[in-house]
């Protein structure tokens, strides 16, 4: 036999969220007895299989399309069950706290008139829509699914780094990635007390229906709406509409006809109650939003404001997720519900503020600076690891548009054993739980780890190198 | 749930059939006729194949005259070529990806892995050593694909769409392979019907893997007339135009009485086609002139699939006038 596969393992100091004292003990214990060659072996057998059940996302180049696997490492994080249950009632206070505040955005505006947040933050936000003011929705519920970005620092503590309260991709993976292990590690699972996953696309399903003008006469239908197999998240929209046993539709399936929404089928029009979209606001109607989207329904948004049919998420919700936005989040969170946050923010400074600015070019080489609106780790300087050239074309960016940028300190992200390549070792990792709304929150008992797989890196997201991990929670 | 079906997925599966019934008949084509022509011509006449499938001019502006290495690769590897073998299960595997949310995902990932296996494959594939291993092996694979299909499809309204378009394909391919193999082996019209090289017609039977069903129906001699008559109107033969045909029927009306689905014109056409075959001796088609009867046939059926385009995938007359056929979704 090899080496065990955390014999040789060393976090280097890190905080690591397999070796930590805690209730991962059994899984250690479990690692100890498979060698590395072996978990090697079952692992790529395991990626192989993924490009053949085509659980990829699709790459584009000028030529060509290459359907590529999310890179995947067999050795899980793992979380206990006392500390997810901090987390669930962490995202879903921070999901209670959205829904509040897109909807007073759209009613009164009381948390901008009592002063809470800036007036042109809101109004001012690319993604603020005219159109839902004063639009009423069942419950007041905006995010009906949100993916909320959660890391650890070197002392251990939780933080949230960012809300995905559009369109948060990525639990495909979740359940995909524990369906890989249950084939490639039967071992490792068996009676471990292993939280379980299954219920994600039942609880969607039921929680688009609650909001959902259904008739009495039993008519409900729900779709999916996707942008088409050419997006490259298709295979996630396929793996959902399956899931939640709805069908997948595009553009051109769907056509409103005095303010309602119908599906064309092989019989005659049939009425659609629900849409969970997985298309952008902007696209989602080219006589509200875009005129140029093809992938949107002519006569969508009248529709909708008409009450006649749900979108999940709702329209507008991007007003309350970007990076500025979040910077206030704890502050809503005591504003809207008198507590104090269970999960802190990553401290923020908003560069729109001059004092803000003045500390950010103070200490550049310190901090990360991202920019408010962008997604996918694109557009941010680590100021600790960029070159003197990249923190002078960084100070020249933020002075052009302060407005734009948020600077926050550099954490040290938490790290797991992760298997390089021909040893275990640590990398970076984050966490991506997923709530489900519709009267009430459901956290799904799991999420999305993403982990850097270069070697230091701190950037997890899969267009920039990362990959990922099945994320156990404990009973 | 409701008991309905998307337009769309309805003719992505009726394509998505009829691109994988085209993969496994071009595959049969392309190993007999490279049998074939090695006997009877001492060189290798491709140009039937060219013409079967109307792609004589296409091919000579890009290739000029048509050798065996030249029409193979046209007709296996070419991904320009919207004809070839790599291309028909590029078409199949796109028109699957769309289907992925209805299907089952064994289907999905066999056709995965034969697309990707095919897309793969470069000349070497084609050395004639290889060449009816290769072409047995896609056969083999599209059949694979059939057999998933069987064991695991939910049978409600896509299955039935599924089946229409395997049938009217395979009527389809089964009128090309007599137009093509008939002509080939009688070149000149006053030959038909005279007795020909046994051998040659054993071939034929073949590779529309009818020969074991002919012996047991037929025990006299093979004549021209009476392959014709098998491949045409033979009421169990499963790549019989008559049997195609019948089954098409069935499926139709079952969508009709049971989805209460529209859909009478297409009816009414491959009713009457069933009728007429019914009512119909392979001497009486073999003296209005075979190839004029299989060009009829090829005609109703691009008319049926228009019908039920029409009817069913919500390209009424309207919308379709001045279209092409859509053939659902093309890999691009």
């Amino acid at each position: 036999m090899g080496d065990a596969v955390l014999s040789g393992y060393d976090p280097g100091g890190f905080y690591c969220e397999m070796t930590r004292p805690g209730s991962t003990g059994p899984i250690r214990d479990r690692l100890s007895s498979l060698d590395i060659a072996d978990l090697k072996e079952r692992a790529l057998r395991a990626q192989a299989e993924l490009h053949d059940l085509g659980i990829t996302f699709t790459v584009y180049s000028e030529k060509d399309a290459i359907d590529r696997v999310l890179p995947f490492d067999a050795i899980p994080r793992v979380i206990s069950g006392e500390e997810w249950r901090r987390i669930e009632r962490g995202v879903i206070q921070r999901v209670t706290t959205l829904n509040l505040l897109i909807h007073d955005v759209y009613h009164d505006q009381k948390i901008i008139k009592d002063g809470v947040i800036p007036a042109d933050l809101v109004l001012g936000n690319p993604n603020y829509r005219e159109a839902m003011q004063g639009v009423d929705l069942p419950f007041g519920t905006y995010v009906n699914v949100c993916g909320t970005d959660i890391i650890r620092d070197d002392g251990g503590t939780l933080m949230v780094l960012e809300d995905n309260a559009r369109t948060p991709s990525g639990v495909s993976y979740v359940v995909e990635n524990r369906h890989l292990m249950l084939r490639a590690f039967p071992d490792l699972l068996d009676g471990i007390g292993l939280r379980s996953i299954d219920e994600y696309g039942i609880r969607l399903a039921a929680a688009l229906r609650e909001v959902a003008p259904c008739d009495g006469d039993g008519g409900c239908e729900a779709v999916l709406l996707s942008p088409g197999p050419y997006n490259s998240a298709y295979f996630e929209h396929v793996f959902l509409a399956r899931e939640m046993g709805i069908p997948l539709v595009m553009s051109g399936d769907l056509v409103v006809e005095d303010d309602r929404v119908y599906v064309r089928t092989t019989g005659r029009l049939t009425p659609v109650r629900a849409i969970y979209r997985r298309i952008d606001d902007d696209f989602l109607d080219p006589q509200a939003f875009r005129p140029d989207s093809l992938l949107g329904v002519p006569g969508l948004m009248r529709a909708y404001r008409a009450g006649n049919v749900a979108l999940a998420n709702a329209v507008g919700t991007g007003v309350a997720d970007d990076k500025a936005v979040y910077a206030y989040l704890p502050r809503a969170i005591r504003y809207y519900l008198g507590e104090e946050p269970v999960l802190p923010n990553v401290e923020t400074h908003i560069c729109r503020e001059p004092e803000a600015l003045r500390y950010t070019l103070e200490h550049l080489d310190e901090l990360v600076v991202k920019p408010v609106g962008e997604a996918g780790g694109y557009g941010i300087t680590i100021g600790p690891r960029a070159s003197k050239a990249e923190l002078e074309a960084c100070r020249e960016k933020l002075l052009a548009d302060p407005a734009n940028y948020i600077s926050q300190p550099c954490i040290s992200l938490s790290v797991s054993p992760t298997l390089a390549d021909g040893a275990v070792e640590p990398r970076h990792v984050d966490l991506r739980p997923f709530a489900i709304t519709g009267s009430s929150t459901w956290v799904l008992p799991g999420g999305l780890t993403r982990v850097a797989l270069r070697k230091g890196s701190l950037v997890v997201n899969s267009s920039q190198g990362g990959g990922s991990k099945d994320t156990w929670i404990l009973e | 749930l409701s008991d309905f079906l998307l337009a769309r997925d309805a003719e992505n599966l009726f394509w998505l059939a009829r691109y994988v019934e085209r993969a496994e008949n071009l595959a049969r084509i392309l190993d007999v006729n490279a049998t074939f022509s090695r006997d009877i011509r001492g060189g290798r006449d491709w140009l039937p194949v060219l013409q079967l499938n109307a792609d004589e001019r296409r091919f000579r502006e890009r290739h000029g005259d048509p050798t065996a290495d030249a029409v193979l690769r046209f007709y296996v590897l070419d991904r320009d070529n919207p004809t070839s073998i790599v291309s028909a299960i590029a078409s199949a595997r796109a028109n699957a990806k769309a289907l992925r949310p209805q299907t089952s995902r064994e289907m999905w990932a066999q056709l995965n892995v034969l697309h990707n296996w095919v897309a793969g494959l470069d000349d070497q594939a084609l050395v004639a050593s290889e060449l009816t291993r290769l072409l047995g092996r896609i056969r083999e694979a599209c059949q694979t694909h059939t057999g998933v299909t069987e064991g695991t499809f939910y049978r409600d309204q896509g299955w039935h769409f599924y089946w229409l378009g395997r049938y009217i394909e395979r009527a389809d391919q089964t009128t090309r392979l007599l137009d093509i193999k008939y002509h080939l082996l009688l070149p000149r019209g006053q030959d038909v019907g005279s007795a020909l090289d046994l051998g040659q017609w054993n071939a034929l039977l073949r590779s529309a893997a009818g020969y074991h069903a002919f012996r047991r129906i037929e025990s006299g001699a093979i004549t021209p007339a009476k392959v014709a008559g098998f491949l045409l109107l033979d009421g169990h033969f499963p790549r019989s135009v008559a049997l195609c045909v019948g089954e098409g029927e069935h499926l139709l009306s079952e969508l009709r009485s049971r989805w209460l689905l529209g859909g009478a014109d297409a009816l009414a056409a491959i009713r009457s086609l069933r009728e007429r075959l019914g009512g119909l001796t392979i001497d009486a088609i073999l003296a209005g002139g075979l190839h004029e009867f299989l060009d009829d046939l090829q005609q109703r059926f691009i008319a049926l699939t228009t019908d039920l385009s029409a009817a069913f995938f919500g390209h009424g007359p309207a919308q379709s006038q001045g279209q092409s056929q859509r053939q659902g979704v093309t890999a691009a």
